[in-house]
């Protein structure tokens, strides 16, 4: 392995350190690379972590860390930190690895609650969320107003169903 | 500033609230964005499909921009100099990058061991505000952001951050043979350009499946290939069993990920129910018409949880199975001269020049195929 001359990874050095298992390396075979173009295979896998790390950016938001890893990265984002209940959430999915339910599904959930939260954040505020044009249904008229007609019909007749469904009126004129 | 603001699924709105980003790290820079494309998977954010996408957030991993600020620690670039910026966020010093997995960063990404940092890709890829937006926040400045070569136009450099290295590197990754049949799922974006890369690999015939006519009419003619509505072939990987002599195409590409089409149970399963990480039904054609021995590349975005593949097949045929984000930095060196030959012609491929005002309206255009789009870009006032 030419390309291989990092201490304690080059041919001879591993050799020696395996003198004791008959037949360690006998049939090594460099060229047996299929990663190879996508990776240029250097030996520094062997490093695993012990390598100069990059200078590390304050931590000035809260991050939550997967737990595969044993520190934080040295750089990373701070865009919406966690916070509210899909914060909570989302530190209770932190507890489980990245193989795991535990962390994924509590995710998806967080980020549904998220959304209604966004809502209360926009009233909170005083805005009210332009939810026609935040769908982008003007270019949905624009290029295919049927869809849009039937996807509006449809809505309000989902919706006026379930209104029907749920109100007391409909009960007591059963009843009478 | 201006910025695309992410509200919940299939809901985003141009925000004009936006604080400006800084400079939180020696390595960064502040770049103002001159272009800023929306890709094929960001479309998996904006449907909801990726977990720990945070109601706030700015989407945008494809941008050029023009350098603003630097950190004291940034040498490679300065003010004023026009960059195009890959969409992986890489430190170049972890034992990834050094061998030049830069999709694979140790370094970028808190939240996440099995992604590398991207810009403006949920928590689950680092939580970095993307370049959806008058500005952006670029980490690393010494590593990622390229000088935009003096002749090249914007819209090929803006392509040159994802489409056309994951493209190419799709090709790359299927090993093919001068003479191969390959066979890419997906007329998309990226699907288009890994069609045309696959010839400068030395294919001998390049068959693009899709759904949507208007795609497959663009890609048989920007890709010079043969191309075939699954809607209308039948069952496809006995068509692509009879078109290549029953006996399999010789690579296979999947350029779909998680929203793929074609099968009702992954997708009642996948894109509906989330019960798996999307639907894998172009990954689950792929593998059952390739040939034994043959090799699978996939650069389709699917989710972290798990996904129902045949991979019964992929022992039984004896298959390789190569996937990654695209390498973007290892390959732009390369890229950069096919693009400046004239042998790629990324720009044909952009159908939308948007204002960044109407980011929700070209993202429903993306999202619904409306208008004959393939690949929309978001132009910030100032570019």
């Amino acid at each position: 392995m030419e390309h291989i001359h990092r201490a304690g990874t080059d041919m001879e050095s591993l050799r020696e350190k395996y003198k004791h298992i008959n037949g360690w390396g006998i049939d090594a075979d460099p060229e047996n690379e299929p990663t190879y173009p996508m990776k240029h295979y250097t030996g520094d896998d062997h490093q695993r972590i012990h390598y100069d790390r990059p200078t590390l950016q304050p931590l000035s938001v809260e991050l939550l860390k997967s737990n595969e890893r044993p520190n934080v990265s040295a750089v990373f984002g701070t865009s919406t930190p966690p916070s509210g209940l899909s914060g909570a959430i989302r530190r209770y999915a932190f507890k489980y690895s990245e193989g795991s339910f535990g962390h994924w599904l509590p995710l998806i959930f967080a980020d549904r609650v998220n959304v209604i939260e966004g809502y209360l954040d926009d009233f909170s505020k005083g805005t009210i969320p332009n939810i026609f044009a935040e769908h982008g249904w003007k270019a949905e008229w624009k290029h295919a107003p049927w869809h849009l007609v039937r996807k509006v019909a449809t809505t309000a007749a989902v919706i006026a169903a379930a209104a029907w469904l749920l109100s007391g009126d409909k009960k007591k004129k059963s009843f009478s | 500033m201006l910025a695309m603001n992410f509200r919940g699924p299939f809901r985003v709105r141009a925000d004009r609230n936006k604080p400006m980003p800084e400079i939180l790290h020696p390595q960064d820079a502040i770049v103002r964005v001159t272009r800023s494309c929306i890709c094929g998977s960001d479309l998996h954010l904006y449907h909801g499909l990726v977990p720990d996408t945070r109601v706030g957030m700015t989407f945008g991993h494809e941008f050029t921009g023009v350098v603003e600020e630097v950190g004291p620690e940034v040498t490679n670039i300065k003010v004023g100099d026009r960059v195009l910026v890959p969409f992986n966020i890489a430190c170049g010093s972890c034992p990834f990058c050094k061998q030049e997995l830069f999709g694979n960063c140790h370094e970028s990404n808190t939240q996440a061991t099995a992604v590398g940092g991207i810009f403006g890709y949920s928590h689950t890829a680092g939580g970095y505000d993307g370049g959806q937006a008058e500005y952006v926040r670029v980490p690393y400045a010494n590593v990622g952001p390229t000088i935009i070569p003096e002749g090249m136009d914007l819209d090929d450099a803006v392509l040159l951050t994802d489409v056309v290295p994951t493209g190419y590197q799709a090709a790359e990754m299927a090993g093919i043979k001068p003479g191969d049949t390959v066979v890419v799922f997906g007329a998309g974006p990226i699907g288009i350009m890994a069609a045309r890369c696959a010839w400068l690999f030395g294919a001998g015939r390049v068959i693009v499946i899709d759904h949507i006519e208007y795609r497959l009419d663009f890609v048989r003619r920007y890709a010079q290939c043969e191309a075939y509505n699954f809607e209308s072939i039948g069952d496809p990987v006995l068509f692509l069993k009879k078109t290549t002599d029953y006996f399999g195409a010789d690579v296979c590409i999947d350029a779909v990920g998680c929203e793929a089409a074609g099968s009702m149970l992954q997708t009642l399963t996948g894109r509906k129910g989330l019960l798996q990480a999307g639907s894998a039904t172009a990954l689950h054609w792929a593998i059952n018409s390739v040939k034994k021995g043959g090799i699978i590349s996939i650069v389709g975005v699917y989710g972290p949880t798990f996904n129902m593949v045949p991979i019964g097949n992929v022992v039984n045929k004896g298959l390789t199975i190569r996937a990654n984000q695209a390498s973007v930095k290892r390959l732009l060196p390369r890229l950069i001269e096919h693009v400046m030959a004239g042998r790629l012609n990324p720009k044909e491929i952009i159908t939308h020049r948007v204002p960044l005002e109407e980011v929700a309206d070209a993202y429903h255009i993306f999202s619904a195929k409306r208008d004959g789009c393939i690949k929309p870009i978001l132009i910030p006032s100032a570019a």
